[in-house]
């Protein structure tokens, strides 16, 4: 299913939480909405379920308005950050509660609804766990009993808050490949909202990043890595030094360093450099190295400018022995934004 | 680290937790038990068989079943009206919420006697509603529906106490799953909301109910002491006691603490068997 945000606003109060925003998704897309926290993905998240009503705009599913239709007739899957499963019920009574709760002839019967719960409990590994109760389970499997239990009603839409937030990296990092898994296994349209950049990165098919209730940039994972549209999604995805100083005839100075700065207007400006862009250079500047730490295939460099400024550096396992004392490096790749 | 020492941190000396415990219990039983025990005892001064005479005779078991009959008339209406005040306050915002809770908790900070009095002000015969009652033949004050309104209104925080902060500490996270699978309100309502509180609504209604057999002042206003009529027992023990049948007075006394008794060994019983219904609101 395609869904279409069309220039919507949210405020809480006197503090805005959405203002103008606009956003497509197309159908069976895996969608993340990347952003600190206050910058009003989950408000998002939660007006496109329909457990939030927007102040202004259009919500369209398949290009029908569900702008105030109720969470109810939406047929949405939601995943809360805190699971939300109900405490007094067993796994397998959560995982049917939505089928449960039909009316009438929508109602499935008592074994299909048996038969669902089965098969889904399969589809996230939890087979045989039917009759524990939520307190009985692990983070990760509470995790999954939530997914199943919104994947139970066969929404139209998949929709996650923070899902992995309350959990540890390992079973995080496995909770991922699970849902992309569960993702191309249904085909399901699916956002879902986190503040974990690698998370959003390797998981999603596209990102869209939030800053102070606007969109600030959607693109493909590397689009927004590589080419970030904003001085804020620079700094907010991936890791990046940055440096406060002045753009005149298309360079920029900051201290010692130089960068080309084509096309940005002169005056006062942000630059934004990956660690792993410097790079050794003999015709580069100056800095002393605090320290060089081996982390896996890579070396992480602690180094400090002439003029104090601290720059971190990536480099390559191998080029380890080479940062000791002072060292010439320079930037091969640069981010430029005017202030 | 001393190996032989398993005192933590915040264990007191010995010394302080005997004097503590010691003044605690002393306290306790000069006040609580002491009294208690004096009622069974001044009930069976004269032997069983008086005790039972002054209990079985038709004003007294008058005055049990109205005590009964109020009770079971006003704990369900407070536990209907406690369940969906703090669904309100708990799960919804809307204006007057603060005044709402306020209002929740003025039987407790107003004295029963000024319940009491509010009700003979307002059905009783130079009250508002006086001349209609009278006209249609209506006995509200000195009859059943006054000390059934008066029981209500004393006891009607005790449930709603009980189940606010509990609702409000659960959230709204899994009405908003229910919903969002399709569930109505009322469907939400009785396989989420209620489940999950229905602990703490049997807590609430059990102190209730100790509130409403034991309540005088208020009933004591509005109620005219007909005996055999409009005579509670709590206001049994008192005409009894100013007659003189002190038996009669402990026996009938003994009877409710009796209750108040099975009352709270339900009430430890929860919370045996519920660890996580503890006495939060209330008094």
């Amino acid at each position: 299913m395609t869904i279409s945000i069309r220039s919507v606003d949210k405020q809480f109060g006197r503090y805005p939480a959405l203002s103008k925003v606009d956003l497509e998704i197309a159908d069976g897309e895996l969608l993340a909405l990347l952003g600190p926290s206050g910058s009003g993905k989950t408000t998002l998240l939660r007006t496109i379920a329909g457990l939030e009503f927007p102040d202004a705009g259009q919500v369209l599913f398949d290009g029908e308005d569900v702008t105030f239709a109720s969470a109810a007739d939406r047929r949405v899957g939601f995943v809360f950050q805190q699971y939300a499963l109900f405490k007094h019920m067993t796994v397998a009574k959560n995982i049917a509660f939505g089928l449960d709760v039909r009316k009438g002839k929508d109602k499935p019967s008592k074994a299909e609804i048996a038969q669902r719960v089965e098969d889904l409990l399969k589809l996230v590994e939890l087979d045989g766990l039917g009759k524990r109760y939520p307190s009985q389970l692990s983070g990760g499997q509470r995790q999954r009993v939530a997914l199943s239990r919104a994947l139970a009603v066969q929404p139209s839409v998949l929709l996650l808050d923070e899902p992995f937030g309350a959990l540890d990296a390992t079973v995080r990092k496995s909770l991922r490949k699970e849902l992309r898994r569960v993702h191309d296994a249904t085909g399901v349209t699916t956002i879902f909202v986190t503040h974990d950049q690698e998370e959003a990165l390797e998981l999603a098919d596209r990102v869209a990043i939030l800053n102070k209730g606007s969109i600030e940039q959607i693109g493909t994972p590397d689009q927004v890595h590589d080419q970030p549209e904003t001085a804020f999604v620079c700094g907010f995805v991936g890791e990046a030094n940055c440096f406060e100083g002045q753009v005149g005839g298309g360079e920029f100075k900051a201290g010692a360093l130089r960068l080309p700065a084509g096309g940005v207007r002169d005056g006062s400006a942000t630059a934004y450099v990956r660690p792993h862009d410097f790079v050794l250079d003999d015709g580069g500047f100056a800095v002393r190295v605090d320290r060089a730490h081996v982390q896996g295939a890579l070396t992480t460099v602690n180094a400090t400018a002439a003029d104090g400024r601290p720059i971190e550096i990536s480099a390559s396992r191998a080029e380890a022995p080479r940062f000791q004392g002072t060292v010439k490096i320079a930037a091969r790749k640069a981010h430029v934004y005017a202030a | 680290m001393a190996a032989a020492s398993h005192r933590r941190a915040t264990e007191d000396p010995l010394w302080a937790k005997v004097l503590v415990i010691g003044t605690v219990m002393a306290f306790l039983a000069l006040v609580l038990i002491l009294p208690l025990a004096a009622v069974f005892a001044e009930a069976l001064r004269k032997g069983l068989d008086a005790a039972l005479l002054a209990i079985n005779n038709a004003d007294a078991l008058a005055a049990v079943k109205l005590t009964l009959i109020t009770a079971a008339i006003a704990v369900p209406f407070n536990a209907a009206f406690g369940l969906c005040a703090s669904w309100a306050i708990a799960k919804h915002d809307f204006k007057g919420k603060p005044l709402l809770i306020t209002l929740i908790d003025l039987p407790f900070s107003v004295s029963p006697v000024v319940a009491g009095l509010i009700y003979v002000l307002i059905f009783g015969l130079q009250g508002w509603f006086g001349d209609y009652l009278v006209d249609n033949d209506i006995k509200i004050i000195f009859a059943v529906p006054g000390i059934v309104l008066a029981t209500v209104f004393v006891t009607f925080p005790f449930v709603a106490r009980e189940l606010i902060p509990l609702m409000q500490e659960q959230g709204t996270a899994e009405e908003e799953a229910a919903v969002s699978m399709g569930a109505s309100g009322l469907t939400t309502f009785w396989r989420v909301t209620a489940p999950n509180v229905r602990w703490g609504l049997m807590y609430g209604v059990l102190l209730c109910n100790a509130r409403a057999m034991g309540e005088f002042g208020a009933v004591s206003v509005v109620s005219g002491h007909i005996r055999g009529l409009t005579n509670t027992m709590p206001l049994h023990v008192e005409i009894l006691y100013n007659e003189y049948d002190f038996v009669g007075a402990f026996a009938v006394a003994a009877l409710l603490c009796l209750l108040a008794v099975v009352t709270l060994v339900l009430k430890t019983a929860l919370e045996i068997v519920q660890p996580g219904v503890r006495g939060r609101g209330g008094h």
